[in-house]
């Protein structure tokens, strides 16, 4: 949550939407502002400067170069943390794609007051970040197959999974349902929002209701979970692809791990709840490196067909 | 058997504890001096009792509600299966890896309807609180649960859950045996049997540990239990940064039965008998039961396929957002 707090360094970017090429609208699709543009704020979340230093191995990059590695540190393979709008250039074919649902937002059905209530919060993120939520949802192609992608923001209360996530991502299993394309997430979360207490539990159910109705209609599902993805995720749609994959050496978890440690009071193994470890137990098919994920999400989508 | 001098009670049953001792006092006092009579005394004192109780769970704030909902006396899942079902058989394993004490199981009847009951089972003394891992199920807890549930929908019998559940274990062992991937599991098959699923709240609701068994057509809960995202200790500690927020923590969560109703998020509150279910376990378990039987009835006029697809409009209509 802290680092959703400090969401500083904006700069100007190029506008990333571009209208679908055969003009064809989907009923269920709402044609976002023309004048929609996005900052760098909303564009990732970790590296924010012209430069920036591998928190892994220390090594000092500009950002551009960086960008062209896939935000891939190019001595220790460290992958950055990065938002939806990073992963979108990097899956979809020459960065378009159509935002979905970007008109929903959250509310304080509760009126939840910790040390801030969660309407300042919204506003905050509002003021500081063009974030809308913790989830953006696009649709586009992948090396020229049809795909929705929905991609969450870290930036955004830690990713966190409320009532608006569990919306869009079942809006998105509709649209795939009625266009016949796969789905894929990308998970990054450190689980449910707890402002919308028992609201943010039940989208666990929400969404998983919906898995059962994108399998029924036999359409792929793929989820990818990178750094970091625990709790709520892990106990619903993010454990439950067709195939389950990771980025490298992301913490993938139920419980977090500081959570464990103070429950069975020893130290923590080596490795623990890193990818390999999720792999290495049977919980993943396999692990992918951000520069070769657009492949390989390729790859998946065609062995899939029909 | 619970009598005045084996209960335990918490802070704000003092009062009542009060009272039971001076029915105790009065009683010895009775054996002592034949010569009066002590009968009328001990029966107004007995009503007095049972008005404190009623007294107490009238007015009570969201934490001391979570209170309740631990209290050492309460019937766990077990118990109210035996007051209020005959034949029980318990199930055990999940067949790939090992029994899980804090998850329990099996066929029972209810007036001669067979059903599936499903729940999580906290321990009564030390020992057993170990054994029964303080109701915090491992991966084959909830994956014996969907063994169980699956074995259900295969002849036809309804699926009764009891939610009793401070989490799903943190643990080392949990992860590596996917805990995540467990409860994501059940929460996603839970939507597809075709057999009508009631989950009932009997204690403690907390996250994911409890949703995992909590998918049903119907979920009610008893007057004096929660049901929350995360209980309001952890909730305190992470976004009040101290452990001693968790009363207002508590109260922002919206966690208790009322409010839960209030929400839209359960069907039904079942009462308890006055003062808390720990009270009576036979009353507790009467009203259960004809709880139970009266949401069954009510499902079984729906076909399958109706019942599931009312069950997965049920939870996608939960939510709240605002539409620019
Ligand atoms: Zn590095």
């Amino acid at each position: 949550m802290s680092q959703a707090e400090s969401t500083e360094n904006k700069k100007n970017t190029i506008p990333l939407y571009t209208p679908k090429p055969d003009g064809n609208t989907p009923l269920w699709y709402q044609r976002p502002r023309k004048n929609i543009v996005t900052p760098t704020s909303e564009k990732r979340d970790t590296p924010q400067g012209l430069w920036d230093k591998c928190p892994q191995c220390n090594l000092i990059k500009l950002t551009k170069d960086l960008e062209a590695n896939y935000f891939i540190c190019p001595k220790c393979q460290h992958h950055y943390r990065i938002g939806s709008h990073d992963y979108f250039n990097i899956l979809f074919d020459n960065k378009q794609y159509e935002p979905l649902f970007d008109n929903i937002f959250s509310k304080d059905f509760l009126g939840f007051t910790d040390l801030k209530s969660y309407q300042q919060r919204l506003d905050d993120i509002y003021t500081h970040t063009d974030l809308k939520d913790s989830m953006r949802v696009g649709y586009g192609k992948v090396l020229g197959e049809e795909i929705v992608i929905a991609c969450m923001d870290f930036d955004f209360i830690g990713g966190s999974l409320g009532s608006v996530m569990g919306e869009k991502f079942a809006r998105a299993v509709d649209v795939c349902i009625s266009k016949r394309v796969p789905y894929m997430i990308i998970c990054k979360s450190g689980g449910a929002r707890m402002m919308e207490s028992a609201f943010s539990l039940m989208q666990l159910a929400k969404t998983s209701s919906k898995l059962v109705q994108l399998s029924e209609a036999k359409l792929p599902y793929i989820s990818l979970l990178t750094d970091p993805s625990f709790g709520g995720i892990s106990a619903s749609f993010g454990m439950l692809g067709d195939i389950n994959i990771a980025e490298p050496d992301a913490l993938i978890g139920f419980a977090g791990p500081r959570v464990i440690k103070e429950t069975i009071k020893r130290e923590l193994p080596e490795g623990f709840q890193r990818s390999e470890f999720l792999l290495e137990h049977g919980f993943l098919d396999f692990i992918v490196s951000r520069d070769k994920l657009q492949a390989k999400i390729h790859q998946m989508m065609v062995l899939f067909k029909n | 058997m619970l009598t005045t001098q084996n209960r335990q009670f918490l802070e704000f049953e003092k009062n009542i504890k009060e009272i039971l001792d001076q029915i105790e006092e009065t009683k010895n006092l009775a054996v002592k001096n034949k010569t009066i009579d002590y009968t009328p005394t001990i029966k107004q004192l007995a009503l007095t009792a049972v008005e404190k109780r009623r007294e107490l769970t009238s007015n009570l704030t969201p934490w001391q509600r979570v209170q309740l909902s631990r209290h050492p006396d309460r019937p766990y899942a077990l118990k109210l299966i035996e007051k209020m079902s005959t034949n029980f058989v318990e199930l055990h394993g999940d067949r790939n890896y090992k029994d899980d004490k804090a998850m329990i199981g099996g066929f029972a009847q209810l007036d001669g309807e067979t059903m599936m009951f499903i729940g999580q089972q906290k321990g009564t003394n030390t020992k057993s609180r170990q054994l029964r891992n303080f109701g915090m199920a491992n991966p084959e807890g909830y994956r014996k649960a969907l063994r169980l549930m699956k074995l259900a929908d295969k002849f036809n019998k309804p699926i009764i859950t009891l939610v009793d559940t401070p989490g799903a274990f943190p643990g080392i062992e949990a992860e590596e045996r996917g805990q995540g991937e467990a409860i994501a599991r059940n929460i996603y098959e839970m939507f597809k049997f075709s057999v009508p699923i009631i989950v009932v709240v009997i204690g403690e609701g907390a996250s994911g540990g409890a949703l995992g068994i909590g998918v049903g057509d119907r979920v009610l809960m008893l007057e004096n239990t929660w049901y929350s995202v995360i209980s309001p200790e952890s909730c305190s500690s992470i976004l009040w940064r101290s452990w001693d927020k968790k009363a207002t923590a508590a109260e922002q969560l919206k966690l208790t039965a009322t409010d839960m109703l209030k929400n839209g998020l359960i069907e039904e509150i079942v009462p308890e008998p006055f003062g808390g279910s720990h009270w009576d376990y036979d009353e507790t378990a009467q009203i259960l039961k004809k709880y139970i039987k009266k949401n069954l009835t009510e499902l079984q006029t729906l076909d399958s396929k109706t019942r599931i697809d009312k069950r997965i409009e049920r939870y996608n209509k939960l939510g709240h957002w605002i539409e620019r």
